[in-house]
């Protein structure tokens, strides 16, 4: 299954599911990343992590291990 | 009907501080909840001083995962406020209605005041307040809180709810609450409602239902729900979760988001023309955050900051200069109006009158050569032969008054001195009040500039946006140390300050980073230490050019070692904190939010500052000049003082260290009150010692350190590598008083405040002690039972920096 890591800069997708669970799961939907959600990676930061991401129309920055736990269509 | 509260309850970065500084202007107390180290603010309303305006956390949600989450939750439930504000971004309203939704379950009397109403009318976007207000069970009013429109109308509105709503309540009278959830789910908690009922405030009910719905741990924990009960619950929730095939927090998330996005595609109108334009923001941001360009923008904002802060010829160091020798010393002439008398300025007058003194005063004490020394290192930095005709003439060089080279202002110092001498009080009282009390005032206010400008360029980057790019830029690099990106800012500061160091590690919202960051943020040397370095590297390793820079080298190695151990300890094990950090639009922030922004912390600071350092240095003012019999001993009787007889107590302790010596011990010690003044007591304790400069006394202070049994040889050697080992142990204990107490506030309690100065102790001590043992097996001075305590001790820090981490951490 494809991770949001996977997805490329200027790409947007949607999420299918989200893996793990308890506080970091969590969080992730409470920013807004729930399932069905429209996602576009926007950049990698200069040293290669995090990502920035824009969900429900703001700026949101993710580091990859949080990304692979998101599933994307 | 009187003290009515209101919580203002929002997202971060949706403006809320600064809708709390509109609605309670200056009547507000900044401290820190109970036991944790999230700031607590509340105020009075400006105009009804019955209505208190508590600020509670900016939040996301009312999960039970952070510290911010939790202690907003506790208010909310525990507290009783009597109404919300909640404010919400009208430019990002949609997830910012995520919290709007939880909020209104708690079924007390909301307003909603959607900020931000300036921008939004300039995209072209329009937002249906009667919508939500319908939708959500709330008053919706639109605010501009940066222009000061429209907060002090939403909190008057919320009070006449506050007061309606007890009014209209009757007993068994529900409030009305939002329901956002499909049908099922509506059901199973229609179900424990009925199971909870009685256990918890009426009003709240479905607030409560929801969270035992998620399994909220604490929520169960609290309501103490039996096994069977919440068997019988379970079941439910389980249902729920087989026919929508996910787990409940997922449901109950997903659905309220849903919930908004229906409320959205009705009440929210985006303007057709910006929808796929880019903003300003993204266009500053494209450049900011950009790969290649990132880096160097960002090294380059430090270097302005610290230009602004330290530099040499900044503004910092000039208000510091001016604050130090002019404003609180002996005066200074406004600027503009200086000139010239006889060819000369102020300046080279003074320096003229300097020498002449010293060659008079050489030439009466018989002597053939005079001198001058440097005022921080104690170093002489001048000498010259003399004879009777140089006396003559030096004899006849008057002191420059001040007044004829320009507008001269005395400084405090000068005319605290004055006054002193027109009343005629005794030397010890003159010198209690200049030396002791004045001089604790100045030190303290001395600081101000310093750490004003660090405040303002700080209050700057966080209200421009640019402070969670950094963390986005920085935060890799940190991670791997056990710290976040937003920890690099306050270890900068610590170049300059320890305190606002501390207090700049308040931007990280995770509590262990947090923690983690005050701990070590101090072990950057500061400005006051630089100098200490400066005396050392003039007078003991003039040929060693590394050894200043070698003391940041140290700083970091510590950082980074220390982080990467203390991550690893237990103290700071467990799950890894996520980092979903929002990077918000960047924004120009105005002069009175920056203002206000750096004005609570500069006051904190000097209100903490002059409690602590003022009583310090009154006391360390008294024992060194008095002895145990309440004698005054003078200058020359240091060695009699209480500061020579307690240095004598715990010299003992200093012993592997290489300088256990009662003069040793108190230069120490004093350097905890201020870290530059182990420089000045130094000099003083020294002043027995042979030579004609301080510097010389403070050389032979430390060759008389050098243990008898050395060869004569090495002696010289054996005095650097205790020198070197005193500066390292100063350099790298805990910082100063003020500090410290910074740090225990900041580490939210008692025992957490003690890890880390015990921590600081270890490391200072561990590394002196290395030093100097070390430093003397290698140089040949035989093995003792302390070389073999401190290669234990290298070898245990090796371990915990190295040892494979736990798990857990990831």
């Amino acid at each position: 299954m494809k991770t949001l890591n996977d997805v490329k800069i200027g790409e947007t997708t949607k999420i299918a599911r989200l893996l793990g669970e308890g506080a970091v799961k969590r969080r992730i939907m409470d920013m807004g990343l729930t399932k069905g959600t429209e996602v576009t990676v926007r950049k990698v930061a200069p040293l290669g992590d995090p990502i920035e991401i824009t969900v429900r129309g703001y700026e949101l920055s993710i580091r990859k291990d949080e990304a692979s736990k998101i599933e994307v269509a | 009907m009187s003290n009515i509260k209101i919580a203002l309850a929002g997202n971060p970065n949706s403006g809320k501080t600064t809708l709390f500084n509109d609605l309670t202007g200056s009547d507000q107390y900044v401290g820190n909840w109970p036991g944790v180290t999230v700031e607590k603010k509340d105020g009075l309303l400006k105009g009804d001083k019955n209505v208190v305006v508590q600020d509670l956390p900016g939040i996301y949600s009312l999960s039970p995962y952070s510290l911010e989450e939790k202690v907003s939750r506790r208010f909310l439930v525990e507290e009783n406020p009597d109404a919300i504000l909640n404010i919400v971004d009208g430019t990002n309203i949609e997830r910012n209605l995520y919290l709007s939704t939880q909020l209104a379950e708690l079924g007390l009397p909301m307003v909603m005041a959607v900020n931000m109403m300036d921008v939004v009318k300039k995209n072209g976007d329009k937002i249906d307040f009667e919508k939500i207000a319908k939708a959500l069970r709330c008053e919706v009013v639109g605010i501009s809180a940066l222009k000061g429109e429209g907060g002090i109308e939403a909190a008057k509105k919320a009070v006449e709810m506050a007061k309606r709503s007890v009014v209209e309540r009757g007993p068994g009278k529900l409030p009305d609450v939002p329901h956002v959830f499909s049908g099922t789910v509506e059901h199973a908690i229609a179900h424990i409602e009925e199971s909870i009922q009685g256990k918890v405030p009426e009003r709240s009910i479905r607030w409560y239902a929801i969270k035992i719905f998620e399994r909220d741990r604490e929520i169960i924990k609290k309501l103490e729900i039996g096994v069977g009960e919440m068997k019988h619950i379970e079941e439910h929730i389980r249902d729920c979760e087989k026919e929508l095939d996910d787990d409940a927090e997922s449901i109950i998330t997903n659905q309220r988001y849903e919930f908004i996005q229906g409320l959205m595609s009705k009440a929210l109108t985006k303007s057709e023309i910006r929808k796929n334009k880019a903003t300003l923001s993204d266009r500053i941001d494209r450049i900011v955050t950009n790969r290649i360009l990132a880096l160097p923008i960002f090294i380059l904002s430090l270097c302005v900051m610290w230009w602004l802060a330290v530099a040499d010829g900044g503004p910092g160091t000039i208000l510091t200069d001016w604050a130090n020798d002019g404003f609180l010393g002996d005066g200074w002439h406004l600027p503009f109006t200086t000139h010239e008398v006889d060819g000369k300025d102020y300046e080279t007058a003074s320096e003229e009158f300097a020498k002449a003194e010293a060659t008079v005063k050489a030439w009466e004490a018989g002597e053939k050569k005079a001198s001058v020394e440097d005022e921080e290192t104690g170093e002489i930095s001048e000498e010259w032969d003399i004879d009777e005709a140089a006396y003559n003439a030096a004899k006849e060089v008057e002191e420059p008054d001040p007044s004829q080279f320009g507008v001269w202002v005395p400084g405090i110092g000068a005319l605290i001195g004055a006054a002193l001498e027109k009343m005629g009080v005794s030397e010890t009282v003159a010198s209690l009040v200049n030396d002791g009390a004045w001089g604790g005032v100045a030190t303290v206010l001395g600081f101000v500039p310093v750490i004003f400008v660090v405040f303002l360029f700080l209050a700057f980057l966080e209200d421009c946006g640019y402070m969670a790019r950094v963390a986005f830029i920085m935060d890799r690099l940190f991670r791997k140390f056990g710290l976040s990106g937003k920890s690099f800012i306050p270890m900068i500061v610590g170049k300059g300050c320890g305190v606002p160091a501390v207090m700049a590690a308040r931007t990280i919202e995770n509590e262990r980073d947090h923690r983690m960051t005050v701990i070590l943020a101090t072990f950057i040397p500061c400005g006051a230490k630089t100098v200490i370095i400066a005396m050392f590297a003039a007078l003991f390793f003039r040929e060693m050019w590394y050894v200043a820079p070698l003391m940041d080298v140290i700083g970091i190695a510590i950082i980074v070692m220390g982080g990467i151990a203390l991550k690893k300890s237990k103290a700071f094990a467990g799950e890894a904190a996520p980092f979903v950090m929002e990077l918000p639009a960047y924004h120009m922030p105005t002069i009175t939010g920056i203002w206000r922004h750096t004005w609570i912390r500069l006051k904190g600071y000097i209100l903490k500052a002059g409690l602590i350092i003022f009583p310090a240095c009154v006391l360390l003012w008294f024992i060194m000049n008095f002895d145990f019999h309440f004698n005054l001993v003078g200058e020359d009787g240091i060695d009699k003082s209480m500061l020579a007889t307690m240095g004598g107590w715990i010299a003992w302790l200093l012993a592997p260290l290489g300088f256990g010596t009662w003069q040793g011990a108190a230069a120490s010690v004093s350097a905890e009150i201020a870290k530059e003044q182990a420089t000045a007591t130094l000099g003083l304790v020294a002043a027995n010692m042979d030579g004609a400069s301080t510097a010389a006394h403070v050389t032979n202070l430390f060759a008389s350190f050098v243990p008898a049994c050395v060869p004569d040889a090495s002696k010289g050697s054996v005095a650097k590598l205790i020198a070197m080992s005193f500066m390292v142990f100063n350099l790298f204990i805990p910082p100063c008083m003020v500090a410290i107490a910074v740090t225990f506030r900041e580490m939210g309690s008692k025992a957490w405040g003690w890890l880390a100065v015990g921590f600081q102790l270890f490391v200072g001590y561990t590394l002196a002690m290395s030093i100097y043992q070390l430093g003397m097996l290698a140089m040949g001075c035989g093995f003792g039972v302390w070389t073999a305590i401190a290669i234990i001790v290298d070898l245990f820090c090796l371990w915990a920096v190295f040892r494979p981490g736990r798990r857990a951490e990831g």
